[in-house]
Protein backbone atom coordinates (compact mmCIF):
# COMPACT_ATOMS: atom_id res chain seq x y z
CA UNK A 1 0.00 0.00 0.00
CA UNK A 2 0.83 3.66 -0.42
CA UNK A 3 2.52 5.78 2.36
CA UNK A 4 -0.25 7.84 4.43
CA UNK A 5 0.45 11.13 2.74
CA UNK A 6 -0.35 9.86 -0.41
CA UNK A 7 -3.75 8.18 0.41
CA UNK A 8 -6.91 10.39 -0.39
CA UNK A 9 -9.43 8.13 1.44
CA UNK A 10 -9.21 5.77 3.73
CA UNK A 11 -11.68 3.50 4.92
CA UNK A 12 -11.14 0.80 7.30
CA UNK A 13 -13.48 -2.38 8.06
CA UNK A 14 -16.63 0.30 7.28
CA UNK A 15 -20.19 -0.86 8.23
CA UNK A 16 -23.35 1.09 7.60
CA UNK A 17 -26.83 -0.34 8.53
CA UNK A 18 -30.05 0.96 8.23
CA UNK A 19 -32.20 -0.10 10.95
CA UNK A 20 -31.69 -4.15 11.15
CA UNK A 21 -30.45 -4.34 7.44
CA UNK A 22 -26.53 -4.21 6.52
CA UNK A 23 -26.28 -2.38 3.18
CA UNK A 24 -22.17 -2.18 3.37
CA UNK A 25 -20.10 -4.86 4.80
CA UNK A 26 -16.86 -4.01 6.56
CA UNK A 27 -15.08 -2.62 3.93
CA UNK A 28 -11.47 -1.26 3.87
CA UNK A 29 -10.68 0.37 0.74
CA UNK A 30 -7.69 2.98 -0.23
CA UNK A 31 -7.59 5.34 -2.80
CA UNK A 32 -4.30 7.30 -3.63
CA UNK A 33 -3.90 10.73 -4.32
CA UNK A 34 -4.51 12.18 -7.80
CA UNK A 35 -6.08 9.64 -10.51
CA UNK A 36 -9.64 8.64 -11.09
CA UNK A 37 -11.14 5.38 -8.98
CA UNK A 38 -13.67 4.34 -10.34
CA UNK A 39 -17.00 2.33 -8.14
CA UNK A 40 -18.46 -0.15 -9.81
CA UNK A 41 -21.47 -2.37 -9.18
CA UNK A 42 -25.01 -2.71 -10.13
CA UNK A 43 -27.43 -0.99 -8.78
CA UNK A 44 -28.21 -1.64 -5.12
CA UNK A 45 -24.54 -2.61 -4.39
CA UNK A 46 -24.35 0.23 -1.70
CA UNK A 47 -21.92 2.43 -4.38
CA UNK A 48 -24.34 6.09 -2.98
CA UNK A 49 -24.07 4.89 0.25
CA UNK A 50 -20.18 4.20 0.55
CA UNK A 51 -19.68 7.45 -1.49
CA UNK A 52 -21.96 9.10 1.09
CA UNK A 53 -19.77 8.33 3.94
CA UNK A 54 -16.84 9.24 2.03
CA UNK A 55 -18.99 12.96 1.26
CA UNK A 56 -19.34 13.32 4.95
CA UNK A 57 -23.29 13.27 4.58
CA UNK A 58 -23.98 10.20 5.95
CA UNK A 59 -21.99 8.66 9.03
CA UNK A 60 -20.63 4.70 9.62
CA UNK A 61 -22.32 2.53 12.05
CA UNK A 62 -19.20 1.30 12.74
CA UNK A 63 -15.65 1.63 11.25
CA UNK A 64 -13.62 4.48 10.22
CA UNK A 65 -13.55 6.50 7.05
CA UNK A 66 -10.58 9.32 6.74
CA UNK A 67 -10.13 12.08 4.03
CA UNK A 68 -6.89 13.50 3.37
CA UNK A 69 -5.85 12.38 6.63
CA UNK A 70 -8.84 13.56 8.63
CA UNK A 71 -11.78 11.53 9.85
CA UNK A 72 -15.05 11.76 8.60
CA UNK A 73 -18.06 13.60 8.69
CA UNK A 74 -16.31 16.93 9.62
CA UNK A 75 -17.69 19.84 8.41
CA UNK A 76 -14.32 21.68 7.80
CA UNK A 77 -13.48 19.24 5.23
CA UNK A 78 -16.35 20.18 3.54
CA UNK A 79 -14.38 23.12 1.35
CA UNK A 80 -12.20 20.46 0.42
CA UNK A 81 -14.75 17.84 -1.30
CA UNK A 82 -16.63 18.15 -4.33
CA UNK A 83 -19.75 16.61 -4.32
CA UNK A 84 -22.24 15.61 -6.95
CA UNK A 85 -25.52 13.73 -5.95
CA UNK A 86 -26.99 10.92 -8.29
CA UNK A 87 -30.01 13.26 -8.55
CA UNK A 88 -29.88 16.45 -9.47
CA UNK A 89 -30.51 18.45 -6.66
CA UNK A 90 -31.12 22.34 -8.30
CA UNK A 91 -33.33 24.39 -8.05
CA UNK A 92 -35.52 24.59 -10.70
CA UNK A 93 -37.31 28.06 -10.00
CA UNK A 94 -33.68 29.71 -10.28
CA UNK A 95 -31.53 30.22 -13.44
CA UNK A 96 -28.53 28.66 -13.44
CA UNK A 97 -26.44 31.35 -12.58
CA UNK A 98 -28.14 31.83 -9.38
CA UNK A 99 -27.83 28.13 -8.86
CA UNK A 100 -24.31 29.01 -9.06
CA UNK A 101 -24.31 32.05 -7.43
CA UNK A 102 -25.98 30.34 -4.08
CA UNK A 103 -23.56 27.13 -4.08
CA UNK A 104 -20.60 29.47 -4.47
CA UNK A 105 -21.61 31.90 -1.49
CA UNK A 106 -21.93 28.67 0.79
CA UNK A 107 -18.36 27.86 -0.17
CA UNK A 108 -17.15 31.31 0.41
CA UNK A 109 -16.86 32.30 -2.96
CA UNK A 110 -17.78 35.50 -3.65
CA UNK A 111 -17.44 38.87 -5.71
CA UNK A 112 -14.77 38.51 -9.00
CA UNK A 113 -13.50 35.06 -7.68
CA UNK A 114 -17.01 33.66 -7.64
CA UNK A 115 -17.31 35.39 -11.36
CA UNK A 116 -14.55 34.03 -13.00
CA UNK A 117 -14.91 30.53 -11.42
CA UNK A 118 -18.96 30.39 -12.97
CA UNK A 119 -17.47 30.83 -15.87
CA UNK A 120 -15.06 28.41 -16.03
CA UNK A 121 -16.89 25.95 -14.67
CA UNK A 122 -19.56 26.74 -16.86
CA UNK A 123 -17.37 26.83 -20.26
CA UNK A 124 -16.15 23.12 -18.96
CA UNK A 125 -19.55 21.60 -19.40
CA UNK A 126 -20.76 23.13 -22.57
CA UNK A 127 -23.15 25.59 -20.75
CA UNK A 128 -22.09 28.91 -20.99
CA UNK A 129 -25.45 30.37 -23.33
CA UNK A 130 -27.29 28.83 -21.35
CA UNK A 131 -26.75 30.69 -18.04
CA UNK A 132 -29.70 32.66 -17.34
CA UNK A 133 -32.09 30.38 -18.35
CA UNK A 134 -34.47 29.01 -15.84
CA UNK A 135 -33.17 25.41 -14.51
CA UNK A 136 -36.91 24.07 -14.62
CA UNK A 137 -36.66 24.32 -18.78
CA UNK A 138 -33.28 22.25 -19.05
CA UNK A 139 -33.20 19.24 -20.45
CA UNK A 140 -31.95 15.77 -17.94
CA UNK A 141 -28.56 15.77 -19.38
CA UNK A 142 -28.20 19.79 -19.07
CA UNK A 143 -28.87 19.40 -15.56
CA UNK A 144 -26.48 16.81 -14.86
CA UNK A 145 -23.58 19.06 -16.43
CA UNK A 146 -25.11 21.89 -14.29
CA UNK A 147 -24.89 19.79 -11.15
CA UNK A 148 -21.14 18.80 -12.57
CA UNK A 149 -20.52 22.74 -12.70
CA UNK A 150 -21.81 23.14 -9.48
CA UNK A 151 -19.45 20.20 -7.79
CA UNK A 152 -16.47 21.67 -9.86
CA UNK A 153 -16.94 25.37 -8.37
CA UNK A 154 -14.86 25.74 -5.27
CA UNK A 155 -11.80 23.73 -7.10
CA UNK A 156 -12.25 20.72 -4.50
CA UNK A 157 -9.12 18.93 -3.67
CA UNK A 158 -11.60 15.80 -3.80
CA UNK A 159 -14.65 15.32 -6.06
CA UNK A 160 -16.93 12.82 -5.61
CA UNK A 161 -19.30 12.09 -8.81
CA UNK A 162 -22.05 9.66 -8.15
CA UNK A 163 -23.46 8.62 -11.31
CA UNK A 164 -22.05 11.77 -13.60
CA UNK A 165 -23.30 10.34 -17.13
CA UNK A 166 -26.42 8.85 -16.71
CA UNK A 167 -28.57 10.02 -19.24
CA UNK A 168 -25.65 12.18 -20.94
CA UNK A 169 -25.42 11.44 -24.94
CA UNK A 170 -22.23 9.93 -25.77
CA UNK A 171 -20.37 12.59 -27.45
CA UNK A 172 -20.95 14.54 -23.95
CA UNK A 173 -20.30 11.94 -21.49
CA UNK A 174 -16.89 11.50 -23.68
CA UNK A 175 -15.99 15.63 -23.32
CA UNK A 176 -16.68 15.26 -19.58
CA UNK A 177 -14.75 12.10 -18.86
CA UNK A 178 -11.86 14.10 -21.11
CA UNK A 179 -12.38 17.04 -18.62
CA UNK A 180 -12.24 14.53 -15.87
CA UNK A 181 -8.99 13.24 -16.88
CA UNK A 182 -7.48 16.23 -17.58
CA UNK A 183 -8.92 17.24 -13.58
CA UNK A 184 -7.21 14.02 -12.35
CA UNK A 185 -4.14 14.81 -14.29
CA UNK A 186 -3.76 18.53 -12.27
CA UNK A 187 -4.21 16.62 -8.91
CA UNK A 188 -7.80 16.20 -7.69
CA UNK A 189 -8.78 13.07 -6.99
CA UNK A 190 -11.40 11.67 -8.59
CA UNK A 191 -14.04 9.02 -6.90
CA UNK A 192 -16.70 8.10 -9.29
CA UNK A 193 -19.71 5.88 -9.42
CA UNK A 194 -20.75 3.31 -11.96
CA UNK A 195 -22.59 0.88 -13.21
CA UNK A 196 -21.41 1.11 -17.13
CA UNK A 197 -18.59 -1.61 -17.20
CA UNK A 198 -17.55 0.31 -20.51
CA UNK A 199 -16.91 3.86 -18.05
CA UNK A 200 -14.57 2.05 -15.42
CA UNK A 201 -12.30 1.05 -18.27
CA UNK A 202 -10.93 4.64 -18.18
CA UNK A 203 -10.95 4.64 -14.42
CA UNK A 204 -7.23 4.54 -13.18
CA UNK A 205 -8.19 2.09 -10.06
CA UNK A 206 -11.12 0.30 -10.21
CA UNK A 207 -13.21 -1.17 -6.80
CA UNK A 208 -16.05 -3.84 -7.57
CA UNK A 209 -19.12 -3.60 -5.12
CA UNK A 210 -21.68 -6.28 -5.11
CA UNK A 211 -24.38 -6.80 -2.34
CA UNK A 212 -22.19 -4.31 -0.05
CA UNK A 213 -18.97 -6.30 -0.30
CA UNK A 214 -16.02 -5.02 -1.86
CA UNK A 215 -15.25 -7.85 -3.94
CA UNK A 216 -12.10 -6.71 -5.79
CA UNK A 217 -10.04 -3.76 -6.45
CA UNK A 218 -6.78 -2.88 -8.37
CA UNK A 219 -6.01 -1.25 -11.50
CA UNK A 220 -8.59 -2.54 -14.50
CA UNK A 221 -5.66 -4.30 -16.35
CA UNK A 222 -4.99 -5.79 -12.84
CA UNK A 223 -8.32 -6.90 -12.92
CA UNK A 224 -8.88 -8.54 -16.35
CA UNK A 225 -5.40 -9.91 -16.00
CA UNK A 226 -6.00 -11.86 -12.83
CA UNK A 227 -9.54 -13.34 -14.05
CA UNK A 228 -7.98 -14.31 -17.82
CA UNK A 229 -10.91 -12.02 -18.62
CA UNK A 230 -10.89 -9.54 -22.01
CA UNK A 231 -14.14 -7.57 -20.22
CA UNK A 232 -14.36 -5.38 -17.39
CA UNK A 233 -17.71 -7.07 -17.03
CA UNK A 234 -16.02 -11.00 -17.38
CA UNK A 235 -13.68 -9.58 -14.25
CA UNK A 236 -16.78 -9.00 -12.34
CA UNK A 237 -18.73 -11.63 -13.29
CA UNK A 238 -15.67 -13.59 -11.75
CA UNK A 239 -15.59 -11.86 -8.85
CA UNK A 240 -19.02 -11.97 -8.66
CA UNK A 241 -18.58 -15.93 -8.30
CA UNK A 242 -20.83 -16.32 -11.81
CA UNK A 243 -17.79 -17.99 -12.77
CA UNK A 244 -15.55 -19.20 -10.21
CA UNK B 1 -22.32 34.71 5.14
CA UNK B 2 -23.92 31.19 4.06
CA UNK B 3 -26.75 32.35 6.07
CA UNK B 4 -27.18 35.51 3.47
CA UNK B 5 -26.67 33.19 1.00
CA UNK B 6 -29.60 31.06 1.86
CA UNK B 7 -31.31 33.68 2.40
CA UNK B 8 -30.88 35.47 -1.27
CA UNK B 9 -31.51 32.33 -2.64
CA UNK B 10 -35.05 31.90 -1.22
CA UNK B 11 -36.28 35.14 -1.57
CA UNK B 12 -34.95 34.85 -5.53
CA UNK B 13 -37.19 31.56 -5.34
CA UNK B 14 -39.98 33.16 -4.00
CA UNK B 15 -39.68 36.02 -6.67
CA UNK B 16 -40.30 33.19 -9.59
CA UNK B 17 -42.45 31.69 -8.22
CA UNK B 18 -45.67 33.73 -8.45
CA UNK B 19 -48.39 31.13 -7.64
CA UNK B 20 -46.71 30.79 -3.92
CA UNK B 21 -46.25 34.60 -3.96
CA UNK B 22 -50.03 34.67 -4.96
CA UNK B 23 -51.48 31.89 -2.33
CA UNK B 24 -49.58 34.45 0.52
CA UNK B 25 -50.25 37.56 -0.14
CA UNK B 26 -53.74 37.50 -2.65
CA UNK B 27 -55.44 34.23 -0.81
CA UNK B 28 -55.78 35.56 2.82
CA UNK B 29 -56.65 39.07 1.41
CA UNK B 30 -59.94 37.42 -0.76
CA UNK B 31 -60.47 35.01 2.20
CA UNK B 32 -61.38 37.82 4.51
CA UNK B 33 -63.14 40.13 2.00
CA UNK B 34 -65.28 37.29 1.58
CA UNK B 35 -65.78 36.97 5.22
CA UNK B 36 -66.28 40.64 5.93
CA UNK B 37 -69.09 40.56 3.12
CA UNK B 38 -70.66 36.98 4.99
CA UNK B 39 -70.36 38.81 8.61
CA UNK B 40 -70.79 42.18 7.75
CA UNK B 41 -74.27 42.09 5.93
CA UNK B 42 -77.40 43.60 7.81
CA UNK B 43 -79.19 41.59 10.52
CA UNK B 44 -81.79 39.18 9.20
CA UNK B 45 -85.31 40.03 8.47
CA UNK B 46 -87.12 37.15 9.81
CA UNK B 47 -90.27 36.08 7.52
CA UNK B 48 -93.25 35.88 9.81
CA UNK B 49 -96.72 34.75 8.47
CA UNK B 50 -99.98 35.75 10.04
CA UNK B 51 -103.22 34.26 10.37
CA UNK B 52 -106.48 36.86 10.86
CA UNK B 53 -104.24 38.78 13.32
CA UNK B 54 -105.22 42.61 13.84
CA UNK B 55 -104.13 44.73 11.67
CA UNK B 56 -102.33 46.91 14.71
CA UNK B 57 -100.04 43.85 15.53
CA UNK B 58 -98.95 43.03 12.13
CA UNK B 59 -97.59 47.11 12.00
CA UNK B 60 -95.59 46.41 14.95
CA UNK B 61 -94.14 43.24 14.20
CA UNK B 62 -93.08 45.03 10.24
CA UNK B 63 -91.73 48.21 12.64
CA UNK B 64 -89.77 45.63 14.94
CA UNK B 65 -87.92 44.24 12.01
CA UNK B 66 -89.77 41.48 10.41
CA UNK B 67 -91.61 40.75 7.21
CA UNK B 68 -94.76 40.16 7.46
CA UNK B 69 -96.82 38.13 4.89
CA UNK B 70 -100.80 37.78 5.56
CA UNK B 71 -102.36 34.91 5.00
CA UNK B 72 -106.39 34.28 5.17
CA UNK B 73 -106.27 30.43 6.13
CA UNK B 74 -104.35 28.53 8.68
CA UNK B 75 -103.90 25.47 6.32
CA UNK B 76 -102.40 28.18 3.87
CA UNK B 77 -100.23 29.55 6.05
CA UNK B 78 -99.11 25.85 6.97
CA UNK B 79 -98.43 25.20 3.38
CA UNK B 80 -95.87 28.23 3.43
CA UNK B 81 -93.55 27.29 6.53
CA UNK B 82 -93.75 23.88 5.06
CA UNK B 83 -92.20 25.34 2.02
CA UNK B 84 -90.15 27.64 4.05
CA UNK B 85 -91.85 30.54 2.34
CA UNK B 86 -91.94 31.81 6.19
CA UNK B 87 -90.09 31.29 9.46
CA UNK B 88 -93.08 31.20 11.51
CA UNK B 89 -96.47 31.83 11.35
CA UNK B 90 -98.15 33.64 14.14
CA UNK B 91 -102.37 33.63 15.31
CA UNK B 92 -104.18 34.05 18.16
CA UNK B 93 -105.01 31.33 20.03
CA UNK B 94 -107.74 32.91 21.87
CA UNK B 95 -106.61 36.00 23.18
CA UNK B 96 -103.10 35.37 23.56
CA UNK B 97 -101.06 34.92 20.17
CA UNK B 98 -99.44 31.55 19.31
CA UNK B 99 -96.25 31.46 17.42
CA UNK B 100 -95.24 28.33 15.17
CA UNK B 101 -91.73 28.33 13.49
CA UNK B 102 -90.02 26.31 10.91
CA UNK B 103 -87.29 25.48 13.08
CA UNK B 104 -84.32 24.11 11.21
CA UNK B 105 -82.34 27.28 11.51
CA UNK B 106 -81.52 28.53 15.46
CA UNK B 107 -80.38 31.70 13.88
CA UNK B 108 -83.57 32.18 12.11
CA UNK B 109 -85.48 31.13 15.14
CA UNK B 110 -83.93 33.57 17.46
CA UNK B 111 -84.55 36.53 14.85
CA UNK B 112 -88.38 35.78 14.93
CA UNK B 113 -88.31 35.74 18.72
CA UNK B 114 -86.33 38.93 18.87
CA UNK B 115 -88.98 40.70 16.54
CA UNK B 116 -91.90 39.00 18.24
CA UNK B 117 -90.88 39.92 22.03
CA UNK B 118 -90.06 43.40 21.06
CA UNK B 119 -93.78 43.89 19.01
CA UNK B 120 -95.43 42.82 22.20
CA UNK B 121 -93.02 45.04 24.59
CA UNK B 122 -94.44 47.49 22.30
CA UNK B 123 -97.96 46.40 21.92
CA UNK B 124 -97.88 46.50 26.04
CA UNK B 125 -95.98 49.90 26.16
CA UNK B 126 -98.31 52.78 26.16
CA UNK B 127 -101.12 50.94 27.48
CA UNK B 128 -99.36 48.45 29.87
CA UNK B 129 -98.23 48.69 33.53
CA UNK B 130 -96.75 51.72 34.75
CA UNK B 131 -94.05 50.23 35.71
CA UNK B 132 -93.03 48.18 32.63
CA UNK B 133 -93.16 51.66 30.74
CA UNK B 134 -91.19 54.11 33.63
CA UNK B 135 -87.65 53.37 33.38
CA UNK B 136 -85.87 51.57 30.53
CA UNK B 137 -82.10 50.53 31.18
CA UNK B 138 -79.56 52.52 30.31
CA UNK B 139 -77.33 51.08 28.53
CA UNK B 140 -73.47 51.37 28.58
CA UNK B 141 -70.27 49.43 26.40
CA UNK B 142 -67.08 49.04 27.95
CA UNK B 143 -65.76 47.97 25.40
CA UNK B 144 -66.87 48.02 21.21
CA UNK B 145 -70.23 49.55 20.43
CA UNK B 146 -74.36 49.16 19.50
CA UNK B 147 -72.59 48.93 15.66
CA UNK B 148 -70.20 46.20 16.93
CA UNK B 149 -70.73 43.54 13.72
CA UNK B 150 -69.66 39.71 13.45
CA UNK B 151 -67.11 40.88 12.15
CA UNK B 152 -65.95 43.11 13.99
CA UNK B 153 -65.66 40.41 16.45
CA UNK B 154 -63.96 37.69 14.49
CA UNK B 155 -61.35 40.02 12.50
CA UNK B 156 -58.57 39.76 14.74
CA UNK B 157 -59.24 35.78 15.20
CA UNK B 158 -59.24 35.62 11.25
CA UNK B 159 -56.46 37.53 10.09
CA UNK B 160 -54.31 35.96 13.01
CA UNK B 161 -55.97 32.14 11.51
CA UNK B 162 -55.18 33.41 7.52
CA UNK B 163 -51.09 34.41 8.65
CA UNK B 164 -50.58 31.58 10.33
CA UNK B 165 -52.16 28.83 7.74
CA UNK B 166 -50.82 30.28 4.57
CA UNK B 167 -47.55 30.81 6.25
CA UNK B 168 -47.61 26.87 7.64
CA UNK B 169 -48.40 25.54 4.47
CA UNK B 170 -46.05 27.77 2.34
CA UNK B 171 -43.22 26.98 4.85
CA UNK B 172 -43.85 23.60 5.31
CA UNK B 173 -43.70 22.50 1.52
CA UNK B 174 -40.89 24.42 0.46
CA UNK B 175 -38.73 23.20 3.14
CA UNK B 176 -40.40 20.07 2.14
CA UNK B 177 -39.18 20.18 -1.41
CA UNK B 178 -35.85 20.94 -0.16
CA UNK B 179 -35.70 17.28 1.22
CA UNK B 180 -37.86 15.20 -2.08
CA UNK B 181 -35.89 17.15 -4.96
CA UNK B 182 -32.33 15.92 -2.92
CA UNK B 183 -31.38 19.51 -2.66
CA UNK B 184 -31.19 19.37 1.36
CA UNK B 185 -29.15 16.37 1.21
CA UNK B 186 -26.66 18.75 -1.53
CA UNK B 187 -26.83 21.58 1.14
CA UNK B 188 -25.70 19.00 4.08
CA UNK B 189 -22.38 18.43 1.40
CA UNK B 190 -21.60 22.36 2.05
CA UNK B 191 -19.88 23.83 4.94
CA UNK B 192 -23.69 25.06 6.00
CA UNK B 193 -24.83 24.00 9.66
CA UNK B 194 -27.82 22.46 10.78
CA UNK B 195 -28.72 25.49 12.55
CA UNK B 196 -28.09 28.02 9.37
CA UNK B 197 -30.30 26.47 7.44
CA UNK B 198 -32.96 26.47 9.95
CA UNK B 199 -32.07 30.00 10.49
CA UNK B 200 -31.58 31.28 6.80
CA UNK B 201 -35.24 29.78 6.17
CA UNK B 202 -36.56 31.66 9.17
CA UNK B 203 -35.10 34.94 7.67
CA UNK B 204 -36.14 34.27 4.14
CA UNK B 205 -39.56 33.52 4.60
CA UNK B 206 -39.73 35.70 7.42
CA UNK B 207 -39.51 38.79 4.67
CA UNK B 208 -42.32 37.78 2.80
CA UNK B 209 -44.90 36.71 6.18
CA UNK B 210 -43.75 39.91 7.58
CA UNK B 211 -45.02 42.05 3.76
CA UNK B 212 -48.37 39.63 4.60
CA UNK B 213 -49.08 40.22 8.19
CA UNK B 214 -48.85 43.75 7.50
CA UNK B 215 -50.73 43.89 4.29
CA UNK B 216 -53.17 41.47 6.18
CA UNK B 217 -53.38 43.99 8.87
CA UNK B 218 -53.66 47.24 7.45
CA UNK B 219 -56.24 45.60 4.19
CA UNK B 220 -58.60 44.41 7.29
CA UNK B 221 -58.40 47.70 9.74
CA UNK B 222 -57.57 49.92 6.56
CA UNK B 223 -59.83 49.16 4.27
CA UNK B 224 -62.37 46.71 5.89
CA UNK B 225 -62.92 48.98 8.56
CA UNK B 226 -62.72 46.13 10.85
CA UNK B 227 -63.03 47.99 14.72
CA UNK B 228 -59.27 49.10 15.80
CA UNK B 229 -59.47 50.69 19.45
CA UNK B 230 -55.54 50.01 20.03
CA UNK B 231 -52.22 50.80 18.02
CA UNK B 232 -51.60 49.71 15.15
CA UNK B 233 -47.48 48.67 15.82
CA UNK B 234 -48.86 46.13 18.10
CA UNK B 235 -51.16 44.56 16.36
CA UNK B 236 -48.44 44.16 13.79
CA UNK B 237 -45.99 42.71 16.33
CA UNK B 238 -48.52 40.15 17.10
CA UNK B 239 -49.04 39.67 13.68
CA UNK B 240 -45.25 39.10 12.78
CA UNK B 241 -44.58 36.62 15.97
CA UNK B 242 -47.37 34.77 15.05
CA UNK B 243 -46.18 34.03 11.14
CA UNK B 244 -42.84 33.35 12.77
CA UNK B 245 -44.18 30.19 15.03
CA UNK B 246 -46.49 29.54 12.01
CA UNK B 247 -42.85 29.15 10.12
CA UNK B 248 -41.00 26.91 12.80
CA UNK B 249 -44.06 25.09 12.90
CA UNK B 250 -44.54 24.12 9.79
CA UNK B 251 -41.00 24.00 8.47
CA UNK B 252 -40.48 21.80 11.90
CA UNK B 253 -43.42 19.40 10.92
CA UNK B 254 -42.68 19.01 7.17
CA UNK B 255 -39.52 16.39 8.64
CA UNK B 256 -42.50 14.65 9.34
CA UNK B 257 -44.27 14.20 6.17
CA UNK B 258 -42.52 12.75 2.96
CA UNK B 259 -45.06 14.32 0.34
CA UNK B 260 -46.91 17.25 -0.22
CA UNK B 261 -50.10 15.22 0.56
CA UNK B 262 -48.86 14.21 3.66
CA UNK B 263 -48.04 17.93 4.39
CA UNK B 264 -51.77 18.55 3.09
CA UNK B 265 -52.81 15.29 5.74
CA UNK B 266 -51.26 17.58 8.68
CA UNK B 267 -54.07 20.10 8.24
CA UNK B 268 -56.91 18.48 9.88
CA UNK B 269 -54.86 17.60 12.59
CA UNK B 270 -53.10 20.53 13.61
CA UNK B 271 -54.72 23.23 11.76
CA UNK B 272 -58.48 22.79 12.35
CA UNK B 273 -58.16 21.95 15.95
CA UNK B 274 -56.43 25.51 16.40
CA UNK B 275 -59.29 26.91 15.19
CA UNK B 276 -61.73 26.08 17.88
CA UNK B 277 -59.47 26.56 20.13
CA UNK B 278 -58.59 30.44 18.76
CA UNK B 279 -61.68 32.12 20.34
CA UNK B 280 -64.03 32.23 17.33
CA UNK B 281 -66.13 29.20 19.18
CA UNK B 282 -66.59 30.50 22.74
CA UNK B 283 -64.19 28.27 25.16
CA UNK B 284 -66.68 28.42 28.27
CA UNK B 285 -68.75 25.69 26.16
CA UNK B 286 -65.75 23.26 25.82
CA UNK B 287 -65.63 20.74 28.18
CA UNK B 288 -63.20 21.04 30.77
CA UNK B 289 -61.04 18.13 30.33
CA UNK B 290 -60.57 19.22 27.01
CA UNK B 291 -59.96 23.28 27.20
CA UNK B 292 -56.33 22.62 28.17
CA UNK B 293 -55.80 22.11 24.88
CA UNK B 294 -56.00 25.44 23.99
CA UNK B 295 -53.01 26.70 26.17
CA UNK B 296 -50.80 24.24 23.22
CA UNK B 297 -52.40 25.81 20.43
CA UNK B 298 -50.66 28.86 18.93
CA UNK B 299 -53.02 30.75 17.54
CA UNK B 300 -54.51 31.27 20.70
CA UNK B 301 -51.92 33.23 22.19
CA UNK B 302 -51.98 35.78 18.83
CA UNK B 303 -55.88 35.47 18.51
CA UNK B 304 -56.31 36.65 22.31
CA UNK B 305 -53.62 39.11 21.88
CA UNK B 306 -55.17 40.77 18.48
CA UNK B 307 -58.53 40.69 20.12
CA UNK B 308 -57.10 42.65 23.37
CA UNK B 309 -55.35 44.87 21.19
CA UNK B 310 -58.25 45.97 18.08
CA UNK B 311 -61.50 45.38 20.33
CA UNK B 312 -60.17 46.23 23.91
CA UNK B 313 -57.44 48.63 23.00
CA UNK B 314 -55.20 46.90 25.40
CA UNK B 315 -51.33 48.34 25.15
CA UNK B 316 -47.99 46.73 25.30
CA UNK B 317 -48.25 45.43 28.86
CA UNK B 318 -51.63 43.53 28.43
CA UNK B 319 -50.46 41.38 25.56
CA UNK B 320 -46.75 40.67 26.54
CA UNK B 321 -47.36 37.80 27.89
CA UNK B 322 -48.82 36.51 24.79
CA UNK B 323 -45.88 37.41 22.44
CA UNK B 324 -43.47 36.12 25.13
CA UNK B 325 -45.50 32.17 24.69
CA UNK B 326 -45.44 33.06 20.80
CA UNK B 327 -41.58 33.74 20.71
CA UNK B 328 -40.86 31.03 23.00
CA UNK B 329 -42.78 28.64 20.79
CA UNK B 330 -40.91 29.92 17.90
CA UNK B 331 -37.46 29.19 19.52
CA UNK B 332 -38.53 25.60 20.89
CA UNK B 333 -39.97 24.79 17.23
CA UNK B 334 -36.53 26.22 15.84
CA UNK B 335 -34.49 23.75 17.99
CA UNK B 336 -36.60 21.15 17.23
CA UNK B 337 -35.84 21.51 13.75
CA UNK B 338 -32.46 21.75 13.93
CA UNK B 339 -32.57 18.40 16.16
CA UNK B 340 -34.41 16.51 13.66
CA UNK B 341 -32.10 17.72 10.41
CA UNK B 342 -29.65 15.25 12.63
CA UNK B 343 -31.82 12.46 10.84
CA UNK B 344 -29.85 13.34 7.49
CA UNK B 345 -26.67 14.53 9.01
CA UNK B 346 -25.18 14.41 12.37
CA UNK B 347 -22.74 17.05 12.40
Amino acid sequence: MAAASEICVRARDVIRKFDDKKVLHDISLDVAKGGIFGLLGPSGSGKTTFVKLIAGIDEATSGQIEVLGTPMPKLAMMVRIGYMAQSDALYAELTAKENLEFFGALFGLRGSRLKQRMHEVMALVNLTDHMERSVGAYSGGMKRRLSLAIALLHEPEVLILDEPTVGIDPVLRKSIWDELQSLSRQGTTILVTTHVMDEADKCDRLGMLRDGRLIASGSPEELKSRTGSATIEEAFLYYGGARA
Amino acid sequence: MRIRALVIRIVRQFLHDKRSMALLIVAPLLVLSLMYLVFNGDTYEPKIGTVQLPEAVSQTLGENGADVTAYDSEAEAEEALAEREVDAIIRLDGAAPAVKLEGSDPARNRAVMAAVQKAMQAQQGPGGSPAGAAQAPVIEYLHGSEDMSSFDNFGPVLIGLFAFFFVFLIAGVSFLKERTSGTLERLLATPLRRWEIVAGYMIGFGIFTSIQAALIAGYTIGVLGSLMAGSFGCVLLIMLLLSLTALSFGTFLSAFANTEFQMIQFIPLVIVPQVFFSGLFDLESISPWLRWLSYITPLKYGADALRGVMIRGEGWSAIAPDIGVLLALTLVFMAANVLALRKHRKI
